[in-house]
C-alpha cells in the first residue's frame, strides 16, 4: 500500500469521524447523565440542519460581501441557531415528556422518545415542507486545499477542529468545573446526590439542553455540505447509535474513539474494498459487542461521562 | 304580466330544473373518467421527481379537460368525458402501495391508474393491477423486470417510456460516438440498491461492446441510499485511473454529491455521465456542473426545450406560466402517460361509436404508435405493452441569456438503436453484444 493512499485514507477517515462524533456526542451526553436513550436526537439534528439551511438560503446564499464577513455571519447563524434550538427543544422535550418517564422502564423511555422523534419530524415537514434546502455557500467561501494531489474542501477540515473543540470543552467542563463535579456526582448516584442537596431536576434539564444543543449543532454544521431533506434524521440516529454503542454508552472519550475507529475503517473500505462500505460499521459494532458488551470505554459499575 | 309570458317563464323554469336534475344525475352516474395518480408527494423522491410529475399530470389534465391541447388531442376529455384526477402519495413502500391501489380501485372506483415513479412500486403493483383488472399506465419507473420477469403476459399494465436499459446503452453510444479514443476506462458511483446496481451493470455491459478497450473500474462505489456524505467516495474517484464516472444518483443524494464534488473540483477532473441528472438541473441552476453528460431517459425536459411542435410549445408555455419553472423529465413523462390514455380512449370511442370499455381501450393502446410532445411513442416491446422512444444525450452548459441550464452537442438515438428487439430480454441482449440494434 502506498503512502499517499494511507494519507488519503487518514484524511477521509478523520473527516468522516468528525461527522460521526458530532452526531453522536449529544446522544452519549444525555445517556451518560440521564440514562435515557434519546431517539429524538435524530430530530434535533434535522432541526439544526433545516434552520441553518433555511437561514443561510435566506441571508447568505445570494448575498454580496466579503468572504470573511459572510463566513463569520454563517458561523454565527449556526451557533446562535443551535443554542436557540437547544433551549427551546431541550425544555420542550425534557419538561414536556421525559420528566414523566424517569421512574419508568428504559424500554418505555425509548418508545416515548421514538414517538417524540416521529412527531418532531412531522413538525419539520409542517414548517419547511418537502423540498430540500441547499446551503453550499459557506462551503464554497472557505475554498479548498490540495493534499497529495487531491483537492479537499476546507470546510470539512474545520469540522475536525470543531469535533476536537467540542470534546475538549466537554472534558474540561466535566473535570475542571464545579458544575462538572456536581454532574459526576449525579451520574455516580442520583439518589445520594439528591440527599446531599443537589438539585437533580435542574441538572437534568441543563444536561438535556446541552445534549439538544449538540444534536442541533451537528445538523447545523453539516447543513452546508449536505442536501437538507426529509428523513436525514433517521440516517443520523442509526449511525450515532452505532458509534455510541461501540464507544460505550455515556462515555465521551468512547464516542470520540468509536467515531475514529468507524471513520477510519469506513474510509479504508471505500478506498480498498468499496463493497464492504455498508458492512464495516456494523461488523465493528458486532465485534465490539461480542468481546466487550458494554462498549470500549464504559466501565460496568460507575458510569462515567 | 300576461298569461302567455307566465307560461313561458314556467316552461323555462321547468326546463332549467330538468336540466339541473339531468346534470346532477349525470355526475352521480359517473360521467367522468376517474384516474388515480400515485406520485411521491413526501420523502426524498418528492422534490426532483414527485412534485414536477404531479404538476405535469395536473397541467395535462387541465389541457385535456378544457380542450386546450393542439391537434390531434384538441377535443375535450377522454372519449368526451372529463377526467377526475386523484393524485395520491407514492411514499411508504410496496406493501402500502398495494393497499392504496386496492383502495383506489375498490373504494374510489378509479377507471385507470396513470403514474408511478419508483421501480419498487412498479414491481409491487404490476401483478396486483392485473388481478384487479385496472388499466395501469406506468410513467417513470425503469426496471425492465416489470415485463421481462414479473408480468410476461401483460393485459392491463402498460409503460409509456423506455425502460432503464435504453438510457445506459445510449450513454455508452454517446461516449463511443464523441470520445471513443479518449475513454481510458470508467468508474462509477451508484446508490446501493436495485436502481443503482442495475444502472451500473447495464452501462458496464454496453461499454464492453461499444468501447472494448475501456476497462471498468474494479472498485465501483456503491454508497448507501440517502447517506448524504460522499467525501471519501469523492477522494476515491479523484484518485481512480479511469477518466469517466457513471452515476445514476437522483434527488437529494445527487444534489449533495454535486455540492461536495464541485467544491473538490471533481467535475473538472473527470468526465461525468449522470443518467438522470436533468431532474435536478433546473433546481440547481448555475450550480449544476457544466460540460457533463446529463440524461432524461428519452426526449424530455432540457432536451426538447426548444422543440417547435405545437404540443411541446403548449406544454412549455403553460407549465412555465402555471408553476414559474421549466418542465423537467418527470413532468413530461407523467403528461405522456395521459396522452397515451387520451389517444387510446378517443380511438376506442370512435371505433365503438360510444364510450369504450376498458378492454376496448386496451386493444387500442396495445402496440400503438401515438404522437407525443416530440415525435412518437411506439408501444413496441413486450406484446405491445412496453414503449420505446428515442433517447438523447448531450453536454450541459449554462445559458446566461435564458438563465437556465441547456444541453449542447445533442445526439438523438432512434428507439431501435438503444432498446432490445421485441422478445429479447435486456440483460441477454446486452450480454450478447446488442445484436439487432439498428442505429
Amino acid at each position: 500500500m502506498d503512502f499517499e493512499l494511507l494519507l488519503v485514507i487518514l484524511v477521509d477517515g478523520l473527516v468522516y469521524s468528525s461527522y460521526l462524533f458530532l452526531v453522536a456526542v449529544g446522544l452519549t451526553v444525555i445517556f451518560g447523565v440521564q440514562k435515557v436513550l434519546n431517539v429524538t436526537h435524530g430530530a434535533f439534528y434535522s432541526f439544526g440542519a433545516y434552520l441553518t439551511a433555511y437561514l443561510i438560503g435566506l441571508w447568505i446564499n445570494d448575498a454580496e460581501g466579503g468572504a470573511f464577513e459572510l463566513l463569520a455571519f454563517s458561523l454565527a447563524v449556526i451557533l446562535i441557531g443551535s443554542v436557540f434550538l437547544g433551549i427551546v427543544l431541550g425544555v420542550l422535550i425534557e419538561r414536556g415528556l421525559l420528566k414523566f418517564l424517569y421512574t419508568r422502564d428504559e424500554h418505555i423511555v425509548v418508545l416515548a422518545t421514538f414517538a417524540g422523534f416521529l412527531v418532531l419530524e412531522d413538525v419539520i415537514l409542517l414548517i419547511w415542507g418537502t423540498d430540500p434546502y441547499l446551503a453550499f455557500r459557506p462551503l464554497e467561501l472557505m475554498g479548498s486545499s490540495e493534499i497529495t494531489g487531491l483537492i479537499f474542501d476546507n470546510y470539512t477540515f474545520t469540522m475536525i477542529g470543531l469535533s476536537f473543540l467540542v470534546a475538549f470543552v466537554l472534558w474540561y467542563g466535566l473535570n475542571r468545573t464545579q458544575f462538572g463535579k456536581v454532574l459526576l456526582a449525579v451520574i455516580f448516584d442520583r439518589e445520594v446526590s439528591m440527599a446531599m442537596g443537589i438539585n437533580v431536576t435542574k441538572i437534568f434539564l441543563i444536561t438535556f439542553m446541552i445534549g439538544t444543543f449538540l444534536g442541533a449543532l451537528g445538523g447545523a454544521y453539516h447543513a452546508p455540505i449536505i442536501s437538507v431533506q426529509p428523513g436525514i434524521g433517521v440516517e443520523v440516529i442509526v449511525l450515532a447509535f452505532a458509534v455510541v454503542v461501540i464507544g460505550g454508552m455515556g462515555s465521551i472519550p468512547g464516542a470520540l474513539i468509536g467515531a475514529i475507529v468507524v471513520g477510519l475503517s469506513r474510509a479504508a473500505a471505500v478506498h480498498l474494498y468499496p463493497e464492504l462500505e455498508l458492512f464495516v460499521i456494523y461488523a465493528i459494532m458486532a465485534l465490539v459487542l461480542i468481546f466487550r458488551p458494554e462498549g470500549l470505554f464504559a466501565p460496568i459499575q460507575a458510569r462515567k461521562i | 304580466m300576461t298569461l302567455g309570458t307566465t307560461k313561458t317563464t314556467l316552461r323555462l323554469v321547468g326546463a332549467a330544473v330538468a336540466g339541473a336534475v339531468a346534470l346532477g344525475g349525470g355526475t352521480a352516474l359517473a360521467q367522468t373518467v376517474k384516474i388515480g395518480t400515485p406520485s411521491f408527494l413526501t420523502g426524498a423522491a418528492a422534490p426532483a421527481f414527485g412534485i414536477p410529475a404531479k404538476k405535469g399530470a395536473e397541467l395535462i389534465v387541465r389541457g385535456i379537460n378544457n380542450g386546450e391541447l393542439p391537434a390531434p388531442y384538441n377535443n375535450s376529455g377522454l372519449a368526451g368525458r372529463q377526467i377526475e384526477l386523484l393524485v395520491y402519495d407514492e411514499a411508504g413502500g410496496g406493501t402500502k402501495q398495494v393497499t392504496e391501489l386496492r383502495n383506489k380501485v375498490q373504494k374510489d372506483n378509479v377507471d385507470a391508474i396513470i403514474g408511478i415513479i419508483s421501480s419498487g412500486t412498479c414491481a409491487a403493483l404490476t401483478k396486483v393491477a392485473e388481478e384487479l383488472k385496472v388499466l395501469t399506465i406506468q410513467t417513470v419507473c425503469g426496471t425492465p423486470r416489470v415485463f421481462e420477469e414479473i408480468n410476461k403476459d401483460p393485459k392491463y399494465v402498460f409503460r409509456t417510456i423506455n425502460h432503464a436499459t435504453a438510457n445506459n446503452v445510449s450513454a455508452a453510444r454517446y461516449l463511443a460516438a464523441k470520445m471513443k479514443d479518449k475513454v481510458k476506462g470508467f468508474a462509477g458511483i451508484n446508490q446501493n440498491y436495485a436502481w443503482g446496481q442495475d444502472s451500473w451493470r447495464d452501462f458496464e455491459l454496453a461499454m464492453k461492446t461499444l468501447i472494448p478497450a475501456a476497462k471498468a473500474s474494479t472498485k465501483p462505489q456503491f454508497p448507501k441510499l440517502f447517506s448524504g456524505q460522499y467525501g471519501t467516495e469523492i477522494s476515491a474517484l479523484s484518485r481512480s485511473r479511469e477518466n469517466i464516472v457513471h452515476s445514476s444518483f437522483w434527488g437529494g443524494d445527487l444534489e449533495a454529491f454535486i455540492g461536495q464534488a464541485s467544491a473538490r473540483g471533481l467535475f473538472k477532473r473527470k468526465a461525468f455521465v449522470l443518467t438522470v441528472g436533468e431532474t435536478v438541473a433546473y433546481r440547481l441552476g448555475k450550480k449544476f456542473p457544466q460540460g457533463i453528460m446529463a440524461g432524461t431517459r428519452g426526449p424530455y425536459g432540457m432536451y426538447v426545450v426548444d422543440d417547435q411542435t405545437p404540443l411541446n410549445q403548449w406544454f412549455q408555455r403553460e407549465y412555465r406560466k402555471a408553476y414559474g419553472s421549466p418542465p423537467s423529465q418527470p413532468a413530461y413523462q407523467y403528461a405522456q402517460g395521459f396522452l397515451a390514455a387520451k389517444y387510446a380512449y378517443d380511438k376506442a370511442a370512435k371505433a365503438a361509436g360510444k364510450f369504450p370499455s376498458t378492454d376496448q381501450v386496451i386493444a387500442e393502446l396495445r402496440g400503438a404508435t401515438f404522437p407525443t410532445f416530440v415525435g412518437n411513442v411506439k408501444m413496441g416491446l413486450s406484446k405491445g405493452h412496453q414503449a420505446i422512444t428515442d433517447d438523447r444525450w448531450g453536454v450541459t452548459a449554462w445559458d446566461e441569456k435564458r438563465g437556465e441550464v441547456v444541453v449542447k452537442d445533442v445526439v438523438v438515438f432512434p428507439p431501435e438503436c438503444v432498446n432490445p428487439p421485441d422478445g429479447v430480454g435486456s440483460i441477454e441482449w446486452l450480454k450478447g453484444g446488442m445484436k439487432g440494434a439498428s442505429c
